[in-house]
């Protein structure tokens, strides 16, 4: 299939730009790990959670912080290219379209899913445990790969579109924001009403509610459903203009 | 097999308000190279972009090699290979990763040996293995134009392939497109460089007001130019004097 032999291509090369400046993958981890040891040493021990260890509670949030500054060099690479003339080389090379654009959404999965572990075993070192068998944790990564695929088609509309580099990750900046107003760090009841309403109906805390009950092996109940919808949702109105841009890519 | 290798007739294309090709008509050879000449704006790189299936054209037909730019644009794909105005090489990758990735992409049965290949054609075997964001203009235009070499295209589109080059680097380009061409590879070029034109072409046309408003050989062009002056200068007129009196930008003349 030629699609595929293109993409695979393609997506050695991107893969190998993230293996050869490791600090894309450090930035990427690095924030979010200050922020949790901000957190768990600084903060940690005046948050009433109810929780017995803090940073079970944190991890979740934390992880989906990392997939939001992620993104953001995802929308770089794709700036890069556009902006390069990459884009219009391979548009015009007998190379499946859809690949080019493919090859990067797979790298983006690949180096968010590397940060992800990063990040899981610096908070095993801070006392992350976890009684989630191989089913729940596979939800996780189902979960957490759904929310990153999501956010990469919203990452590829700057990628695309952005008229320089501050603007095609400038949009990541709320989004990093958004696990704060949410139950990433403390439980939304302590939340003032007008606050607490928003922290509860954004889809970051079904994400993280969801992602931290199969981590500690309770019932998930709606939130799962809640927390997909909200994946599934944003990954196909993210994904149509999307492409909708890619088509006007030269 | 017809002996026309790029085909336009009637292009139109409009960037909202702006019109930028208003009609273009021109056929290209088998085996020449044909020179577009325009000024800043003329329209140059949106004529290549539409030959090399990157943009839609508003109105009018493009074929290369036969095949229709917007209907067989898989087919011209595979006969074309485009050099843009600007360098575009992977900065990240060495260059002689550049070469392979291009050579992979296109199918070539041994892609490291067509990359050393080509290194060493470029002169750029000893950079091969250095990043290419840490070369001069001149050796990423070369690494350039070296990537779309590979898989020895039918076409090759080349849209001011010297410009940003010292004289050495532009030579060493000209020699380049004239073995092309001696080889049988059609070559069309845009540039702004009067003197390339008129060493390299064999064929020359003027991009103008979005219009082609002369083209021929430079023997035909010159016929164009009105002979008064030529009665007291003993040379013969250059193609920049030529291309001035056409478009009757005479103030800038030397
Ligand atoms: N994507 C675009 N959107 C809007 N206008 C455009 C676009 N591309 C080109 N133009 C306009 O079309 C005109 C022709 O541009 P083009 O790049 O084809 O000229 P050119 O002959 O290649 O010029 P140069 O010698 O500077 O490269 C210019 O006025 C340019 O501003
Ligand atoms: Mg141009």
């Amino acid at each position: 299939m030629k699609v595929l032999r293109d993409t695979s291509i393609l997506f050695g090369r991107s893969m190998r730009h993230i293996l050869r400046s490791p600090d894309t993958i450090i930035t990427v981890a690095i924030m979010p790990i200050m922020f949790m040891l901000l957190f768990v040493y600084v903060f940690g021990g005046a948050i009433q959670t109810g929780a017995r260890n803090y940073v079970n509670y944190l991890l979740p949030g934390i992880l989906l912080i990392a997939i939001a500054s992620g993104i953001a060099y995802t929308a770089f690479r794709l700036f890069t290219d556009r902006q390069k003339g990459l884009f219009a080389r391979f548009h015009s090379m007998p190379v499946a379209r859809s690949s080019v654009l493919w090859a990067h959404v797979l790298t983006s999965l690949v180096s968010n899913a590397i940060s992800v572990v990063v990040i899981i075993l610096v908070a095993l070192i801070m006392g992350f445990r976890s009684s989630a068998g191989v089913l729940a944790w596979l939800a996780v990564a189902g979960i957490l790969v759904l929310f990153t695929l999501a956010l990469t088609w919203l990452a590829v509309i700057p990628g695309l579109t952005a008229k320089t580099v501050e603007g095609a990750s400038a949009f990541s900046y709320p989004l990093i924001f958004l696990p704060f107003i949410s139950s990433a760090f403390v439980p939304t009841a302590t939340m003032p009403t007008v606050v607490r309403a928003f922290a509860e109906n954004q889809p970051v805390t079904s994400i993280i509610n969801t992602v931290r009950s199969l981590l500690n092996s309770e019932p998930v109940g709606n939130e799962i459903w809640i927390a997909l919808a909200w994946c599934v949702g944003i990954a196909i109105v993210t994904y149509f203009f999307a492409m909708r841009a890619y088509k006007q890519t030269a | 097999m017809t002996d026309i290798a790029i085909h336009v007739k009637d292009l139109r294309k409009s960037f909202k308000a702006t019109e930028v090709l208003k009609g273009v008509d021109f056929e290209v050879r088998r085996g020449e190279i044909f020179a577009l000449l325009g000024s800043n704006g003329a329209g140059k790189t949106t004529t290549i972009n539409i030959l090399s299936t990157l943009l839609k054209p508003d109105d009018g037909s493009a074929s290369v090699c036969g095949f229709d730019v917007g209907r067989q644009s898989e087919k011209v794909r595979e006969s074309i290979s485009l050099t843009g105005q600007f360098a575009a090489v992977d900065g990240i990758l060495t260059g002689r990763e550049n070469l392979v990735l291009i050579a992979k992409l296109r199918g070539v049965a041994d892609a490291h040996k067509t990359a050393d290949a080509l290194l060493s054609r470029f002169g750029l075997s000893d950079a091969a293995k250095r990043r290419a964001d840490t070369y001069s203009g001149g050796m990423a235009r070369r690494l350039d134009i070296a990537m779309s070499l590979v898989g020895t295209p039918a076409v090759i589109f080349l849209d001011e392939p010297t410009t940003g080059l010292d004289p050495e680097g532009r030579l060493e380009v000209w020699k380049t497109a004239k073995d092309l061409a001696d080889r049988g590879t059609t070559i069309l070029l845009t540039t702004q460089n009067l003197e390339e034109a008129e060493q390299l072409a064999d064929r020359i046309a003027i991009l103008h007001g979005g219009k082609i408003i002369a083209s021929g050989t430079l023997d035909e062009l010159k016929k164009l130019f009105p002979p008064a002056k030529v009665e007291y200068i003993e040379k013969q007129p250059s193609l920049e004097e030529i291309f001035l009196a056409i478009v009757g930008q005479k103030e800038a003349s030397k």
